[in-house]
Parts: structure tokens; C-alpha cells; sequence
């Protein structure tokens, strides 16, 4: 059993891991939007979801269910090829982006196999997530064409062509950030985000990296920034799926599990750009405190976080009479508890932990971003959309990659 | 039958089925489709054989901007079935076995100089895309610089070309 | 690994059907397709050859083969929807008018 297993150890390994990075991101995905829904509702001083179990908590479940037992109607004279490839392309896309994305800096040795934390390990990680992102446009494309319906293709059309308009100013954002790390691979450009001596200031945002020649990227992060949200078609991007404007655009004729599959592609889709924001510019798993043996006690951050957290989580649980309220949230509250004080008692765990902390910490911060502005910002108008890429983001992405280079070619000498 | 030769083989079938079905489909929106599939396919088979940069630029270029072109082309147009005319019976009876000489010919002659080719690389070593690069803008700066010089003739020649008589 | 020849013949085997496409269909944009085939099928060419001589201009010149393909496609496609607009139609039969 054991020889076979380290014999197949290259497929079984990347088997798991998918296994359960898919689990995971398809939760994130759920409870992001009752985060989603909770955080607006706040922003517009109203409950939001508060009935269906504690805190509205239970509310993805109940989504969920929905979507599994409502009908799925077919519109007469579609294309079918298109109309069930299209959701299908969209979900798969979005979920093969997560592969690449490095969680953490280990690297750990499982039945003689060499791997990272992270699904695959390529010298082009960001070439690949550019390619994905170039494939999306064909699953709004084809749910838009193969509709039959005019406010679907119209959404269908305005939707793909705002999408290949802010790829080319999402691609030259990036630039700046590939010319100081001076390689594709994702976990390369987060090394040489690294400052032992100023933490935080190393990263590609504040640009005073320690392992490479470095120049501030606040330009091409609020382009990719930008362009991302025009990308995944969130406020205020998102006239072609506004309800008020056309119907709900490209996805109008699609019901229950297509219209689930384009949902959840959405989420997860900024799940990704917000791991891509944090890798790119915010140093990914590298902590902001410096690294030196000084600032070691920053370590017990997490812990600091979650034992008050899971202490608030037993205590909000007994307010409540029902058996979530009373026995699930004590019980998720005291595992939080537990993992906190075993953090502290095992500091080899704890330093194992502080990378995809760290990552994670960053990535929920974007993703809130994501959700605040949604709540905040009106929306553009098409023509508004269109120009602000071509004529604004485009320029200055290329201003920044020439201004990059020429403060890093200055700096060489 | 080593995991790359397993590999290629399935790359290579999805790229003959994608072409056998851009032939046979007869609505244009599903040739797109199958020829999506043949760019991908081929960007696989550029990967296995150690181009990852090339791949990705395979898939980036071709496949998320012209094949989307070509797309968006069709859905203007609203490109609809393709007729059946009797010209075409011709050109079936003529064509197909003319192309299918042409092919076995040059497949026959490669298979005949294989002598002559050196053996191919033992591992399909990754290419560094520093070296790439290096050649694109050392050697061959002059036809980068005219192909973005005939890139600027495009897009000028394009909205000229489509834009509506007023 | 993979014997170069293999690259070779698929490479044939594509552009061949890049031919019989070419010939057999009707409609402007299917041979328009037909000819972003043939170009393909000459890449894999490119760099199946790249791979087997160890020099990489192979893959620096399917990049030109790329970007020149994407130029002709732009111009191409805007031709395309210039004839639809005049002739109606996107079958190339019916563009007949220099017939005798």
C-alpha cells in the first residue's frame, strides 16, 4: 500500500489538494455572499439576511438548496451547444485560475514527493492566469448569443466587449510589478517582495524591496485594481448585469443550476483577483511586521485574534434557542478557542501558520473592498465604461511601465 | 508508451477531431467553437514540448483575441446556417481527395527524410523565457519593430473598414 | 520523448484539413477559419523544429506568425463585413459579379 502510494504519489497528491481546495473555495464562495449581503445591508442601515439561523448564517444553505430544487427551463429555439457550454466554460475557468495561486511559502515532503502549499507549480503562473482570464470572455460571449433573446445578446455583447477592453490595461498594470520581480512565477515575485528590516515597506505597493531594484507600484495597482473589477463585472463595472438596465444581461434565460454555476464563477473569479492583488503588489504571505528575532512576539497574532473571537462566537450562540444557535456556534467558537491556544502552546505550528495567515488576512481585506463598493458606488454608464478604459487605463498602465523601467534602469547604474 | 507519448497522442486526437469538426459543422458559431479547440489543443502540445511561453501567448492571442474576434464577427453578422449548393458537391469530389494527396505527400516525404532530422531533445527542456526574449531584441529587433509598425496599419485599416457609410 | 516526426505528421495532418476546409466550405468566415488552421499547423512546425535542433528562433518566429495572423484577421474580418453589408450574403457563390 505504502510503495503504491509513493509510486502514484505525483497524481494522488495534486488529487487531494484539489479535492480539498475546491471544498474550501466553494464554502468561501457561499459565505461570501451572505458577508456580501450582510455588509450592504449595513452600508444602507438595513438587517440584511437575519431569520434563517443566527445571523443569517444558514442563508447559503437556503440559497443553496433553492438552486438545486427549482426548474431549470430551457428557452424555446436556443442554441444548445452554446447554451450549455457557456455556463459550464465560466465555472471551469474560474475554478482551474485557483491552481496556480501559491497559498504559502512551505515547502513539505508527503510519501517522497516534493510540494508547496499550493496546486501546481509553474515558471508562467501569471501567464496562465492571463490566459484564463482571455478564455472568460467566450462564457458571457456564447450565454449572451446562444440566449435567443435580445437583452441577452446586447448584455451578452456589452459585457464581453467591456471585458477584452480592460484585459489589455489589466495585462500592462502587471508589467511593472514582472520587471522588478524579473520572472513569471508568482512565488518568485512575492520573494522578492521581501524586507527583513522594513516589513511592510518592501512590498511592490510601497517598493522598497530588499532582493531586488524596486520602484513604488500604487499607479499599476489601482490600474490592475480597476480593470480587475471591470474583468469580473462587479459595481461599478456591472451595467450589463444591472437589473434595472437590461434585465439581468447576458444570464437573463438561464435558471436554477446555469445561473448557479455563472454565480459562483463570479465569486470566484474575485476570489482570484483578490489573491492576484495581494501576491502582485501586497507581498502575499510575507508578513508586514519586520522578520527580524526582535519582532518575533507579532507571531502570536493570530492567536491574539481568534481566542477573542471564538470566546464572542460561544457567547453570541446562547443568546439563541435554536440548535445551531445553541449547540453549532458554541461548538465552532470553541474549536476557534482551541486552535488559538494550541497555537500559542505549539510555536512550531505557529510558525508554520504566520504565511497563509497572512495571505488569507490580505485576501478577505480585498475581497471586503470588493463588497464596500459595491455598496457605495453608483454604476458607469456603457459609454463611460468604455472610454474610461481605452482612454484613461490604457495610457496610464503604459506611463507606469515606462516610468518602472526608467527608474529602475537608473537606478541599476 | 511513456506518459508524453500518452499525452501527445490525446492532444493530437483533439486537434484532428477539433479540425474534422470545423469541417463538418455548418453553423459557423460551432466551426469557432471547434477551432477554440484546435488552438487549445495545440497550446497543450507547444507546452509538452517545453514552449510555455509560446503556449501561453497561443492562448492569450489566439485563442482570447482573434478566435473572440472571429466570434464577435459572426454574432454581428448573425452568420446563419451554411447552404448546400451544387458547387459544392463538386468541390467534394475534386477537392477532398486533391487536399488528401497533398497531405499524404508531405507526410510521406517527412516520414522518408527522418533520417536527416537530429534526434529530438531528451527531456523537452523548458525554454527560459530570458532567452527568448533576448533573441527577440537582439536578432530580430528589425521585424518586431516592423510588425508593430504593421500592427498600427491594422487597426487603422479595420475602423476604416467597418465603419458605417454616413 | 516524442520523436520530432510525430510533430511533423500532425502537422501535416492539420494543414491538410486546413486545405479540405478551405476548399469545402461556403461561408467567408468558415475559410476565413480554414486559413487560421493552416497558419496554426505551420507554428506547431515551427517549434517541433525549435525543440529538435535546441535553437529557439523557432519559437520567436511563431510569435511573428502570431501577431501577423492577428493583423490579418482584423483586416480580413473588417473586408468580411464590408461584403455582407453590400452583398447581403456570406456565401461566396453568390459574389459573382466579374463572372462572365
Amino acid at each position: 500500500m505504502s510503495a503504491f502510494l509513493t509510486q502514484y504519489a505525483f497524481l494522488i497528491v495534486p488529487i487531494v489538494k484539489i479535492a480539498i481546495l475546491v471544498f474550501i473555495v466553494l464554502t468561501v464562495d457561499a459565505y461570501l455572499t451572505w458577508i456580501e449581503r450582510k455588509v450592504i445591508a449595513h452600508i444602507q442601515a438595513r438587517w440584511g439576511p437575519h431569520r434563517v439561523g443566527p445571523h443569517g448564517l444558514l442563508q447559503p444553505l437556503a440559497d443553496g438548496l433553492k438552486f438545486i430544487f427549482k426548474e431549470d427551463p430551457i428557452p424555446a429555439h436556443v442554441d444548445k451547444v452554446a447554451y450549455f457550454l457557456a455556463p459550464f466554460i465560466t465555472l471551469m475557468l474560474a475554478l482551474t485560475s485557483l491552481a496556480v495561486i501559491p497559498f504559502g511559502p512551505q515547502q513539505f515532503t508527503v510519501f517522497g514527493y516534493r510540494t508547496g502549499i499550493g496546486i501546481a507549480e509553474v515558471n508562467i503562473s501569471l501567464m496562465v492566469l492571463f490566459a484564463i482570464t482571455a478564455l472568460a470572455v467566450y462564457g458571457v460571449a456564447l450565454a449572451g448569443w446562444a440566449s435567443n433573446s435580445k437583452y441577452s445578446l446586447l448584455g451578452g455583447l456589452r459585457s464581453s466587449a467591456q471585458m477584452i477592453s480592460y484585459e489589455l490595461a489589466l495585462t500592462l498594470s502587471v508589467v511593472g510589478v514582472l520587471l522588478i520581480a524579473g520572472s513569471f512565477s508568482l512565488r518568485e515575485i512575492i520573494v522578492k517582495q521581501g524586507n527583513p528590516h522594513l516589513g511592510l515597506l518592501g512590498w511592490n505597493f510601497f517598493g522598497f524591496s530588499s532582493e531586488t531594484v524596486a520602484f513604488t507600484q500604487i499607479i499599476g495597482f489601482l490600474c490592475f485594481y480597476i480593470a480587475a473589477i471591470a474583468e469580473t463585472n462587479r459595481v461599478p463595472f456591472d451595467l450589463p448585469e444591472a437589473e434595472s438596465e437590461l434585465v439581468a444581461g447576458f444570464h437573463t434565460e438561464y435558471a436554477s443550476m446555469k445561473f448557479a454555476m455563472f454565480f459562483i464563477a463570479e465569486y470566484t473569479s474575485m476570489i482570484t483577483i483578490s489573491c492576484l492583488a495581494t501576491i502582485l503588489f501586497f507581498g502575499g504571505w510575507l508578513s508586514p511586521f519586520p522578520t527580524t528575532p526582535f519582532w518575533h512576539f507579532t507571531f502570536y497574532l493570530p492567536s491574539v485574534m481568534l481566542i477573542p473571537l471564538g470566546l464572542w462566537v460561544i457567547f453570541d450562540g446562547m443568546r439563541y434557542e435554536t440548535v445551531f444557535g445553541r449547540i453549532v456556534l458554541p461548538g465552532v467558537g470553541s474549536v476557534m478557542v482551541a486552535i488559538g491556544a494550541a497555537l500559542i502552546v505549539f510555536p512550531v505550528v505557529n510558525d508554520n501558520i504566520q504565511g497563509v495567515f497572512w495571505f488569507l488576512a490580505k485576501v478577505f481585506t480585498f475581497l471586503f473592498v470588493y463588497v464596500w463598493m459595491r455598496g457605495t458606488l453608483p454604476r458607469f454608464r456603457y459609454d463611460q465604461l468604455m472610454s474610461f478604459g481605452w482612454k484613461f487605463l490604457l495610457p496610464v498602465s503604459i506611463a507606469n511601465v515606462i516610468l518602472t523601467s526608467a527608474v529602475i534602469l537608473w537606478r541599476m547604474h | 508508451m511513456s506518459a508524453a507519448l500518452v499525452i501527445f497522442f490525446a492532444l493530437a486526437a483533439l486537434a484532428v477531431i477539433g479540425s474534422i469538426s470545423l469541417i463538418i459543422q455548418r453553423e459557423p458559431i460551432h466551426s469557432a467553437l471547434s477551432l477554440i479547440v484546435v488552438m487549445v489543443a495545440l497550446a497543450g502540445l507547444y507546452l509538452l514540448m517545453g514552449a510555455e511561453f509560446v503556449a501561453a501567448v497561443q492562448i492569450i492571442v489566439y485563442g482570447g483575441a482573434i478566435m473572440v474576434l472571429f466570434v464577435f464577427v459572426i454574432m454581428l453578422l448573425n452568420a446563419g446556417e451554411e447552404e448546400r449548393t451544387n458547387f459544392s458537391k463538386l468541390a467534394t469530389f475534386a477537392g477532398i481527395p486533391l487536399a488528401l494527396a497533398v497531405t499524404g505527400f508531405i507526410a510521406a516525404a517527412i516520414v522518408h527524410s527522418s533520417g536527416a532530422l537530429p534526434a529530438a531533445m531528451p527531456k523537452g527542456a523548458l525554454t527560459d523565457t530570458r532567452t527568448l526574449s533576448t533573441l527577440l531584441f537582439s536578432d530580430f529587433v528589425y521585424p518586431f519593430e516592423l510588425t508593430s509598425f504593421m500592427i498600427l496599419i491594422a487597426i487603422l485599416g479595420a475602423i476604416v473598414l467597418a465603419q458605417r457609410e454616413n | 520523448m516524442v520523436p520530432t516526426n510525430y510533430y511533423l505528421i500532425l502537422s501535416a495532418i492539420l494543414f491538410g484539413l486546413g486545405i479540405i476546409a478551405f476548399v469545402f466550405k461556403r461561408n467567408i468566415i468558415a475559410i476565413f477559419m480554414a486559413i487560421e488552421l493552416m497558419l496554426n499547423a505551420v507554428n506547431l512546425a515551427f517549434v517541433a523544429f525549435s525543440q529538435s535542433l535546441g535553437k529557439v528562433d523557432g519559437e520567436v518566429f511563431v510569435l511573428f506568425v502570431i501577431v501577423v495572423a492577428a493583423a490579418e484577421a482584423a483586416v480580413g474580418l473588417g473586408i468580411i463585413i464590408m461584403t455582407a453589408r453590400t452583398r447581403r450574403t456570406l456565401n461566396v457563390e453568390r459574389a459573382d459579379l466579374l463572372k462572365l
